[in-house]
């Protein structure tokens, strides 16, 4: 994946063919993929212990509810019917009801899906901010104390998962400073736009965390080995500036990569924004998954997960298919 | 590292791609002289120290001279003293005895889902790497096909219909685990398995179980163990986060995560309900990452060679 000049042949027909037959194996991945997840959410209730019925609405429910969700679920069918009744209902949109709060699931995602976006873009724009500036300084001298200094912050910050960064920064932020509002604050951006945006700021901060060690461990070492390319040194020598050098020339074929990481990234950053969102009573996507979780309101799990799961795989192909297109090499790998 | 960095549960932690930086000769020369005395360094050896107490203690938690973890007393909250060296939490039970007890979840399910993905995964990767033809291409792309799918989204939806016993959390991530582990077990027996030493034992008349279990298994041991213990540190990670999420070990049985999770509300009352557990996993993790990275160095197992 590391990207070099002197690789660079584009355009031969040879490419083209590869990237073609790049993404079509992608492709046959992906439904293969989904095919695996519609089954495995599907015998998720069959994997309920006793009754599914008596389990999912309580025992003290009426007869006729128990009997409308033996139909709604299909249980009474054959196992394989069972499956394309329920891989029915799913392409109609429909992905059942909450017994719980009698809210459809399709639309109690579609109410949680925006805060995932905004907290994931906020995250990924302070990543980079950190991440990028932080590799050109240190790729300029390795092994330099800057270079020892980050690189073992970026090794102890793997050690610290979200949820502990999450205590210790609403501990220091919102307890003590009070700077920043602390769990339970959320307010949607159509509300007050400021207050939404700080209310953002420690979740986002926490993810963006997570992000950095991998950004940065990645352009560093990219980079490092970028500058030591003949096309760096004939750069040097026409008397360009170091920094016009930095970013022009050793940045550029650097930035495809890191761009293609942070892609693969975003199944890493739904999983911490689970966490966040859980302590910060956020409401979106994984607080929704857990809180399902917790009051056992299994058909609302069994959407969210299909959900998350296939709206993972699909980012990923789209993805991949981008940067196959801009950069056959990719597909080469 | 595309790829293969999603779906799994191990797939989060960053490999650093090894660098050729110039050096000056000093460097150069101390390094040589490192090498020739085999030395991993001493913070190497303090780590694998650490990692090694907290094992200990963890095995031997019911012998240890410390509370019952679940011992409620009139202590609340207090801070550290003599007779409780970490202090005590909300139910003046004795944080000390309950890190130790919490330990052993942790650590159960660290190193027992990475067993069992080594069992499944690594044993198929020798097969399939030894083997290679159509046997090798079905488990490969079985693997690519596994690696694709949301790992920690799919573990939460079984534990929480399945139950959340201490079994069958580490069986569920062990199952997760064991594609990336095939990956890195396949690479290095691909690399093995068409050496001249191996032409040489089967000329000799040995078995294939003889050639897998004694020429080859021993030579890929360390980038195995090296890549298991970073994984050790990653499924605990994984364990931490699903039982802060409340979707663990239930209460009262004491783990790192839940210990965490519980102290969330006595933030502002009392502050080592917090940081002791943070410690002992931050602790714990850096030095177990520490500890792998070295000796992926060592045995010089870079992503390269997956």
């Amino acid at each position: 994946m590391r990207l070099r000049r002197s690789d660079y042949e584009l355009g031969t027909v040879k490419e083209v063919q590869g990237v073609g037959l790049y993404v079509l194996k992608r492709l046959a991945i992906l439904i293969v993929v989904v095919f695996l997840v519609s089954v495995g959410t599907f015998f998720l209730v069959h994997l309920l212990p006793g009754d599914p019925t008596v389990t999912i609405l309580g025992p003290n429910d009426t007869a006729q509810n128990k009997a409308l969700l033996l139909k709604q679920l299909g249980l009474n069918q054959p196992l394989l019917q069972q499956y394309f009744t329920y891989v029915g209902h799913i392409f109609q949109g429909d992905l059942g009801e909450s017994f719980i709060t009698h809210q459809t699931v399709t639309n109690a995602i579609a109410n949680a899906v925006p805060i995932d976006i905004e907290l994931i873009v906020f995250s990924q724009i302070m990543a980079f901010g950190v991440s990028i500036p932080l590799a050109l300084l240190v790729a300029r001298r390795p092994n330099k104390a800057l270079d020892k200094i980050s690189t073992g912050a970026t090794f102890g910050l793997l050690a610290l998962p979200p949820f502990i960064v999450i205590v210790i920064l609403t501990l220091i932020f919102s307890v003590h400073l009070h700077l920043l509002p602390g769990p339970s604050s959320y307010v949607p951006i159509t509300q007050d736009f400021w207050q939404n945006i700080r209310s953002m700021l420690l979740p986002s901060i926490t993810l963006a965390l997570g992000s950095i060690v991998i950004y940065y461990r990645l352009l560093r070492n990219d980079l490092i080995a970028t500058l030591q390319e003949d096309f760096i040194t004939m750069a040097r020598s026409k008397g360009l500036s170091d920094r016009r050098v930095l970013v022009r020339h050793a940045l550029r074929p650097s930035s495809l990569s890191l761009l293609a990481s942070a892609g693969t990234n975003i199944g890493g950053l739904i999983a911490g924004a689970f966490v966040v969102e859980y302590l910060l009573a956020l409401p979106g996507l994984g607080y929704l998954l857990v809180e399902s979780i917790q009051q056992r309101d299994y058909l609302m799990v069994q959407g969210v997960v299909l959900f998350v799961a296939v709206a993972i795989l699909v980012i990923n192909f789209i993805v991949d298919f981008l940067f196959s297109v801009a950069d056959p090499r990719i597909a080469r790998d | 590292m595309t790829d293969h960095s999603v779906g799994s549960p191990l797939g989060v932690v960053p490999q650093p791609v090894e660098v050729a930086v110039p050096r000056s000769t000093d460097a150069v020369r101390s390094e040589r002289r490192g090498r020739r005395a085999a030395d991993l360094g001493v913070v190497f050896w303090i780590c694998a120290g650490w990692v090694a107490i907290n094992i200990l203690a963890a095995i031997l938690a019911g012998v240890l001279p410390i509370d019952n973890p679940n011992l409620q007393t009139v202590n609340i909250n207090g801070g550290p003293s003599a007779a409780h060296l970490l202090g005590t939490d909300d139910l003046g039970r004795d944080i000390l005895s309950r890190l130790i007890y919490g330990a052993r979840v942790s650590l159960v399910v660290g190193f027992g889902s990475i067993a069992i993905g080594m069992a499944i995964g690594g044993t198929l990767a020798l097969i399939a790497g030894f083997r290679r033809g159509l046997v090798d291409s079905i488990l490969n792309s079985a693997c690519y096909v596994l690696l694709a799918f949301p790992a920690l989204v799919a573990i939460m939806a079984v534990v929480a219909f399945w139950g959340q016993s201490l079994g069958k959390i580490t069986l569920i991530i062990g199952i997760t685990s064991a594609p990336v582990l095939f990956r890195v077990v396949r690479a290095s027996t691909l690399s093995y398995s068409t050496r001249e030493f191996i032409t040489a034992a089967r000329t000799l008349g040995a078995s294939d179980t003889r050639i897998l279990t004694r020429e080859i298994l021993p030579n890929i041991l360390p980038a195995a163990v090296s890549f298991a213990l970073i994984g050790v540190a990653t499924v605990i990670v994984l364990e931490g986060a699903l039982a802060f999420l409340g979707l663990s070990i239930q209460p009262p049985t004491p783990s790192w995560g839940n210990m965490l999770n519980e102290s969330r509300t006595y933030l502002s009352q009392n502050l080592w309900l917090a940081l002791f557990p943070a410690l002992a996993m931050f602790s714990f993790l850096l030095c177990l990452n520490l500890v792998g990275d070295r000796l992926r160095q060592h045995f010089d197992v870079g992503e390269g060679k997956l």
